[in-house]
Order: C-alpha cells, then structure tokens, then sequence
C-alpha cells in the first residue's frame, strides 16, 4: 500500500494538532556524535581489503591528447593500468540530468579535463604515475572569455516598453554589474569507491541525488540500472557539485570491471575545482525606471552567463526578478556564451544567489536616487500578485520580513548620507537587500516501517550536512506519536524508496513530505486497530490513546510490524500560485580609508520559509548561506587564465572563502509561518535562502560606509580603493 | 609525489654533510615542502630531517637575540622578549598563515618558503623558477599576488613571507653553518637574489649551507609597526605589507628602518628610503617621497598595477602611526 499525494491544492495543517511536540524543536542531530567522533563514514572513508587506488589525470590543454608514454607509466611498479576509455564523462553531470554527461578522453574541451585514470596499489604511486604521464595536446583554445563569444538566446520575458518607460522616468537606474565564476568548494572531495559482483555494481560516492546519479552512472556505463546499486551515508557537502554523478565515478566503475577488485578514486582539491560544475561568472545589465515616490515602471535584467558547449544549464539569473517587484515594461532574460571553459551548473541557489545579490545592489542605487530609505523602496514596490503571470502568491512574507530585521537590526538609527560615520581610518556604514528563492517540489518516496522497538524510516535521500536525519526523525516521530530516540532514519542507499535527493532547497520539504504520508498510512492503520476515527487518534511517546482509551502502540502491534509507503509529487498547486521564500539580510560594515579593505561588523537575516522542520539545522543553513554572501561580496571569485580559460586559483589558499575572521556574529530570525500550499508539512526549501541577496547588503552598506559603489564582485581592497582614491 | 629517501640528522654535522650530495635537501615544519612534492613541483631525492637537532631555542645574544632555525612561528610570536622588545615580529607571524600551520613553520623554512605564484604550482605551465629556461607563464598571465619590485623577464613571483618582512626592518642576520663547518652570517639584505635570469637561484645558500639561527640586533627603534593589507581577514598572503621600526628624537626621525612584503621578489627593503627618512622631521611630504622612492623603479603587470597606489597609502599610514 501507499499514501500518494499529488499537491494540487491547499493541504490542511495537521501537525498542528500532534502531541509528540518534536516536530520544529532545535533537537540536536542524531548524526551529530558519530560526525564528529569520526564514526560517521564519508564515501573515501571504507576501504575494503585488495582495493586499489585510481588517479585521473588532468588535459594540460585543448584538443586532440596524445599520450607519449603510455607503456612506460602501464608497466612502472606498483600500477595495474592506465585506463582511457571512451565511456568516462568530461564533467561533472548536470543536475537531474538522468543521463550521462559528454563522455571522451581523445580530445579535452576544456583545460582540466579528466583524460585518463592511473590505477596502482596505493595512492602514492598513482599519483606519482598520474603525474609521470605525459600529454601532449595540438588544439587551440577556442573561445574562453565570455565577451568573445556569440551568446546564445533572447530574454524570456519582453513585455511593454522599457526604453520608453526609461526615457520617460522621473528616476532611473542602468548600470552593470558582475560577479566572478565560482567553485562549491565544499569540504568532502569529490570520492568513489566502486566495486563489482558480476554484473551488479556498487559504488560509494559522494552525490547529492542517488535516483538521478544511478541513471546517469548506468547509462554512462551502459549498463542496466538495475544493476547499479548507490550508497551515499554521509556527504560532506555538495552545495549543487554533486548534484550529477562526477568523473570519479565512471572511472573508478570501468577500472574495478576491468582489474577485478574494487578502486577508488578520490578527486584531489586541485581536480574537483575543474571537473565539477562551476558558477559562472555573470555579467548583468540592470534598468529600474521609476516614478518620483520610486514606485517602478520598467525593469531590466539582462545577464550573460557561459557554459561548455554541450552543457544544456544556463544561469538562471533573473529567476527572481520575474516576480521580485512589479513595473509593466519588462525585459528580462539570459543569454549563453558557449566558452571552452570548465563546466557550469547549479551551484548553492542558482539564479538567485547571484542574481538577486546584483539586481538588490541596483535597486539601493535607485534608493539613493529617489532619495528615500532603501525599505521603504521595496515596501513601495511588493507585488500583489505575480506581476508576470498574474497569479497569486501562496503567501508573501516580504514585508514582515523587511519590518522585523529592520528592527531587530536597529535600521531606524542609520543616517541617511553616506560617509556620515568614521572611527579613525574606518568608514563605517550599513545596508540591506531584500531575500527571494523560488520554492519547488520535487517527487519523492519513503517508507516506514513500525516495531514495537520504534520506527525505521527508509529513503534513498541524502544528508548533505544539512540535517536531513534530524528532520525525517522530528517528521516521524510527530506523526508516530514516538520520542526520537525510537525512530531510525536509513538514507543514501538506492534500494530504499528513491527520495527527491538533495538540492534547490526542496529536499526537506519533499521528502520530508514523503515521509510525513507514510506515516499517516500507519496513523490510520493504528486508528482501525483502536476502532476509531483516524482524526480522533492521538499518538504520543509510544501510546495511541482514542477517547477514553490509551493503549501502548506495541501491544496494538501484537509482535507483528506496521508498514507505511508515502509517494508526494508537485501539482498544480506549484503553478496555479507563485510559491517563494522571502527574507530581508542588513549589514554593517566598516571600510578602511587606507587600504580599502573592508570588514563585515555584523549581518542580520530574516527568513520566511513556512514550518521550520528544526529551529537549530535551519539557523545553521541560514548562517551558511550568509556567510557565502560575505564571499561573494568581499573575497570569493576563480581566477580564469585569459589566454586559455584554466582555473589558476585552485586551492584553499588561493581561493578566498570568507573564514572565520571574515564572518561577524550573524543574527537569523526566522518567521513564523505556515504555507498551505506547500504540502502537508507546509514547509518550504531554506538551504539556500540566505545567500540570496546577502552579498548586496553587504556592498549597499560599503557604499554608505565610503560613498563608493562596487559593481564587479568580489569588492577586494583594490576595487574599493579605486572608489576612494 | 616521487620516491625519496629520508634521512634524519643526529647532529648538524651530519645533516650538513647529508644535504651537501645532490638532490638532497632539508625539511622541518615541511608545512611549504611536502605541499610542492606531493603536486611534484619539488622532486627531491633525499629529505634530510632537521626537525630534531637541538636548534629551537631563543637566546639573548649580544644585546639582541638569537633564534633558532627550527622555532616555530607559533613559539617565537609568543615569546615575551619578542613581544617586548620585537613587538614587529611577533605581529607579522600571527599576521602570517594560519594557527595550525605556525605551530609546525619554523624560522628557517619560513626563510625559505617558496612563492605562491600559482603558476610555480602548477606544472602544466611553465616557470623559470621551477624549470631553468622553460619560460614564465605569470607575465602576460593572471597576475595578483605577484611582485612589482625586483622582477626580471624571467621571473615576477613574490616572496611571501611576513616574518621575514619583520626580520629585515629589525636588521637581522641569518646564521649559517656551511658543509665545511665554518659559520658564516648573512646580512638579510645579501642572503635573497633577486630573480635575474636565474630565478631558480633564491638565496645565497650552498649545498649544504644549513640555517643555525637568525640573529637579532639590539632594537634600533621602539616604535615598530607592522600592517599588512590582505584580501581577507586570515589566511591571505600580503596584497601590500609595511614593517616599520622607527626611533624619533627631537621630533625627527633618528633611525628609519622599513621593508615591505607584497611588493618584491625578495623580502623588500630600500636603504634610500631609510636614508632620505633618517634625520627629517615627519611629514606627509616625507612620506611621500619615501614612497616614490620606493617605487621608483616598480615595474607592475595589469594585475599588479593597484600595488603602486596601494603601497603609497600603507607606506603613509604605517610612517604616520610609527612617528606620532
């Protein structure tokens, strides 16, 4: 049996009613201890006895590969075979892809390109091996900036007139903006381990989206699908680069066919800043037309993104500014350069992250010149409605947001004029942007089966550090009427129920949606055994009490077990309204007369993204996207060598997360809300909300601290200098 | 990364005579070593392991100081003589790395760190330093934490150290004991080569020549700054870095000793610049001649090219705060 739910409409909120109370609760992650003890297995971190080691190796350029010794480095000590087969990808596979990516080793597109896998008995002879091939390539390197290329495509949305309504502006805005390419960087390297029983294949790898990565392995392979079996326990971190199975993957599948015995391959630092996808670089032309009150007339978003040819993502940079705010003449859209660059693809919210951070660094410019608070511009402009399609909005939580980190943050203090605060060689300044992600759902399935011991929830979902555990265990034992400690959640393996997989911000509230109907299959089955209406039934620390009476759900069990199947997949309630998330980030910041270095002072973020499944695991996302904000104003960005495209910033120290000491106390407040027509939890995605728009408070309060306006991010000293001097 | 032989020394004759066969070289902290063997940049064939010979003491010496060549940064930052009287280094090491690395960086290695020119790491590119003669990928290339000041057309890659900044505005002295056994002391100013057109060559060092200690001189001013402006708050290399130590008499400057990190090819310093500051009452005048001074002869990529206003504005303000 299955509870299935396609979300057409509203859904009633039931967990409102529910007496196990843990549902929401900052409970600490039950995955916690074995995380930090080191318990916790990452996809490198199993080693089976006879397992060899592959190495890839990396296209030193463009073209044609010749490889001049080959023999030499296949019969050196210790390696089992320098393998280069047709079957292994050029990159990493977009995000539900389903298939596989471009596949070859004879020629490299890009500079970096996995074009070979060295196996050997340890790691330290395939790497020396790695490094001892030499590669020869003849191509040139094509187009690799984005401002030689012939973009692809037209903007989507062309309403009205924008030049007229420009030109016939009592304040206008045209400026451009850009921000750098930029890696995921998250902490786990891109790692496989991948062995054979006949024709049945396991692999451990580090990935995001088992149901899609088990397609995209299999068909890269061509083999069944059925005969690939994925496990992913613990990930650490994916932030959209394991969205898609990566070169590790396929390589060490082939090489433990090919030699008999298991292989693993973990990407060094230097390979998983090339062969997974990147951000691209942005370049956004931005128009605001406005009225004397700076209510808007016209909006313009036009942005060049890049990617590989062959690539099918584009940038969605103006996801947002469909619906941010309204203005009847409209022109908004990406268009493509197709450059011999490393691949790009989703990284942490794709669009919004850099889209909404450029377009809310615009709109302060456009606060500045109607001369009214930067608030108080956006208040003026909150749509009604979809100001595109004309639908309405499941919930619009922009203004409760903006009023309430105004006040937390203490807004009403700021001077109006920029430059009006200094502390010795320090200008200090603050500034804040308005928060929007677009909301999805996915499909996903779970099941649960319950014991008189507790309840095993099992789907092939991931945790990807974001607390997933945490959650389907709260999900379940509010609905099962179980303390946590009774529910066990099993997850990464894809011979469990296929979740939705980890990405865009909708793993929590689909899955956990998943699991939320599997559960109600059990409620109704309890409520049968106790003889009473499944709406009358309470379920609490292991008891169903009906009415009068209250019986422990082991003794209704009888020795025997309850087995729940939930099934959510998106209707139309995902487009007969406009679903977002919305939030409003302030800044301070001081910025140094001398150096132009800046320092963030403090940051505050207000977030609406209906339930909140776990106070603390939501926080925790919230801070983390903040921080990448802090990045991408201030320190984040790869370096493209111009003559050829290759990362040349491709370690740690080269390339600048902001780390502890760029990272100020970081205050989130997070709304109350309910969004019905979300599902049945009434949850929305979090993970990726607060990036979006963070970057630009940061930079509108540079600009109020120092009167200088940064457009290309990241605003380093040198940039801010040039404003100063 | 390539098969080596370890070696690790009893004593400093030993270690000497085990470094002086060709392809040998010393490791301590290795925190910069291993980095560039594991990528293969640096392929040694034999490690000699000094991390165990009795060189990690800090000792009054003549009115100064002598540190050990295996000290840690972690330790000589915290060092209460270094605090007190050497307030310069101590910044400049905790301004440099990270914690965890300055716990295992020693002096000598932190001497002799390598560039972080990224192509010097990588070896898909060429590089002078790295291979004599196969050509410089940096010119022409993406140049930021590049050198402006000491360059050559072979070579534009920057030294990176902070603590060696500090070292040269306080007038060390690097003592070395050579294969022979004899000890030989190098004034900082004459222990770096500037890259010429053999930027593999860095110091003045032998085969052989091991790092004993770094003598500091009896301060020659109290008033010592060290700024350093970076790209992020921590572990960042110097965009610009100014190290001043600075004696004011009567209202004028009676010892000017300033160097500078992020600008050359070796930890920077211009005895013109100490010279036209030294006897001057200060000014912002003064300042800024000591900066075109400095700059006179920079020579700064598109990438660099902000270094040269950058630097003119530290240089100012570090003098500014040594000399009020």
């Amino acid at each position: 049996m299955s509870l299935d739910l396609k979300v057409d409409g509203q859904s009633e909120d039931r967990a409102e009613g529910y007496a196990q109370g843990i549902l929401g609760t900052p409970m600490d992650r039950p995955d916690g201890e074995a995380k930090v003890t080191g318990a916790a297995t990452y996809a490198a971190d199993e080693v089976p006895e006879g397992c060899l080691v592959g190495m890839l190796v990396r296209a030193p350029g463009h073209g044609r590969i010749e490889v001049l010794n080959l023999d030499e480095v296949r019969n050196s000590d210790g390696v089992r075979a320098v393998i280069r087969d047709p079957r292994m990808i050029r990159n990493a596979a977009q995000g539900t892809a389903n298939q596989a990516p471009v596949q070859g080793v004879d020629k490299a597109d890009y500079i970096g390109q996995p074009v070979a896998l060295v196996v050997a008995e340890s790691f330290e002879t395939a790497r020396h091996a790695a490094h001892s091939l030499k590669l020869r390539t003849d191509g040139s390197p094509g187009i690799v900036n984005p401002e030689d290329a012939e973009p692809e495509g037209e903007p989507d949305t062309t309403t009205g007139d924008l030049d007229g309504a420009m030109s016939s502006a009592a304040h206008s805005v045209d400026v451009i903006y850009t921000t750098a390419s930029s890696v995921s960087a998250a902490m786990e390297p891109h790692a496989t381990l991948a062995w054979w029983d006949g024709d049945r294949l396991t692999v451990r790898s580090a990935l995001q989206m088992l149901k899609y990565n088990r397609n995209e392995l299999a068909d890269s392979l061509e083999i069944d699908p059925e005969n690939v079996r994925l496990l992913a326990p613990f990930v650490g971190g994916g932030f959209g680069s394991k969205l898609g199975i990566s070169a590790d993957a396929v390589a060490a599948a082939i090489a433990a066919k090919e030699l008999g015995r298991p292989v693993q391959v973990v990407q060094h630092r230097r390979q998983v800043f090339e062969t997974v996808t990147r951000r691209s670089e942005t370049r956004q032309r931005i128009r605001l037309a406005a009225d004397a009150e700076g209510r808007l007339s016209g909006i313009g978003h036009e942005s060049l993104v890049s990617n590989l040819p062959g690539e099918g993502f584009a940038e969605p940079v103006a996801q947002a500014t469909h619906f941010a705010y309204g203005g009847a003449h409209r022109v908004i859209g990406e268009r493509l350069a197709r450059l011999n660059r490393p691949a790009a693809g989703s990284v942490r919210a794709p669009g919004e992250a850099v889209g909404v951070t450029a377009f809310e660094c615009a709109m302060d410019e456009l606060a500045s010149d109607v001369g009214i608070d930067p608030v108080e511009l956006r208040l003026r402009n909150i749509p009604d409605k979809d100001p595109e399609s004309g639908i309405p909005f499941s919930s619009h939580m922009l203004e409760r947001s903006l009023r309430e980190g105004a006040e937390r943050f203490g807004w009403a203090a700021r001077d109006v004029a920029p430059r009006a605060r200094r502390e010795g060689e320090w200008w200090i300044g603050t500034g804040m942007a308005a928060a929007f992600r677009v909301n999805l759902m996915m499909e996903a399935e779970a099941r649960i089966a319950l014991s008189p011991e507790g309840a095993v929830v099992e789907t092939d979902m991931t945790d990807i550090g974001t607390g997933t555990y945490a959650i389907l265990t709260q999900i379940a034992g509010e609905a099962l009427g179980l303390p946590a400690d009774r529910v066990e959640v099993r997850l990464g393996d894809t011979t469990f129920p296929p979740g939705s997989g980890s990405g865009g911000s909708f793993g929590a509230a689909t899955t956990g949606n998943a699991v939320w109907l599997a559960a109600q299959e059990i409620r109704q089955a309890i409520a049968q055994r106790m003889n009473c209406d499944e709406a009358d039934l309470t379920l609490k620390d292991g008891t169903a009490i009906c009415g009068n009476e209250s019986r422990p759900i082991a003794e209704l069990l009888d020795g025997g077990s309850l087995n729940g199947h939930g099934h959510v997949t998106a209707g139309d309630a995902f487009s007969d309204v406009r679903q977002s998330t919305f939030g409003a980030h302030f800044a301070e910041v001081a910025v140094n007369d001398v150096t132009g270095e800046v320092r963030v002072r403090r940051m505050q973020g207000t977030f609406a993204c209906g339930r909140i499944l776990n106070e603390k695991t939501a926080r925790s996302q919230c801070h983390g996207g903040m921080t990448w904000g802090i990045g991408m104003a201030l320190t984040e960005g790869l370096t493209h060598d111009r003559r050829d495209g290759h990362i040349v910033n491709r370690d740690f120290a080269e390339y600048h997360m902001a780390v502890n000491a760029d990272v100020p106390p970081l205050d989130v407040h997070l709304l109350e809300e309910r969004d019905p027509w979300s599902g049945p939890l009434q949850a929305k995605g979090l993970g990726e909300l607060g990036i979006c728009g963070a970057g630009a408070a940061v930079l509108n309060a540079v600009h109020h601290a120092c009167g200088v306006r940064v457009r290309d991010m990241p605003a380093t000293p040198d940039r801010v200098l040039a404003g100063l001097e | 990364m390539k098969p080596f032989d370890y070696v690790r020394a009893e004593d400093p004759a030993a270690a000497r005579k085990a470094a002086a066969t060709a392809g040998a070289t010393f490791i301590s902290g290795g925190t910069n070593l291993l980095d560039l063997m594991k990528l293969e940049v640096m392929a040694p064939d034999t490690l000699v392991d000094i991390s165990r010979l009795p060189l990690d003491g800090i000792e009054d010496h003549e009115g100064g100081l002598r540190i050990g060549a295996t000290v840690t940064n972690s330790d000589l930052a915290a060092d209460m003589r270094v605090r007190r009287v050497y307030p310069i280094l101590s910044r400049a090491l905790l301004a440099g790395a990270s914690g965890q690395l300055r716990n295992k960086a020693t002096t000598g290695g932190n001497l002799l760190q390598r560039t972080r020119c990224p192509y010097f790491y990588d070896t898909d590119t060429p590089c002078n330093k790295r291979t004599p003669g196969e050509g410089c990928a940096a010119l022409g290339g993406e140049t930021r934490n590049h050198a402006i000041l000491g360059t050559s057309d072979h070579c534009i890659a920057l030294h990176p150290s902070d603590m060696a900044v500090a070292m040269r505005a306080l007038g060390a002295q690097v003592e070395v004991e050579a294969a022979d056994g004899t000890t030989k002391l190098h004034e900082m100013d004459d222990f770096y080569r500037l890259p010429g057109d053999t930027p593999h060559i860095e110091t003045v060092l032998q085969p052989g020549d091991l790092i004993t200690a770094v003598r500091l001189p009896a301060p020659q001013g109290d008033r010592q700054v060290y700024r350093k402006v970076r790209d992020r708050a921590s572990y960042a290399f110097a965009l610009v870095s100014v190290g001043a130590v600075i004696r004011m008499e009567q209202g004028r400057i009676a010892h000017a000793g300033v160097a500078f990190g992020g600008l050359g090819t070796k930890p920077w310093r211009d005895p013109e610049v100490d010279a036209l500051l030294t006897g001057n009452a200060p000014s912002r005048e003064l300042f800024d001649e000591a900066a075109d001074t400095l700059l006179r002869g920079a020579k700064a990529q598109d990438g660099t090219e902000f270094k040269l206003p950058l630097a003119r504005r530290v240089l100012r303000a570090t003098l500014e705060e040594a000399t009020q």
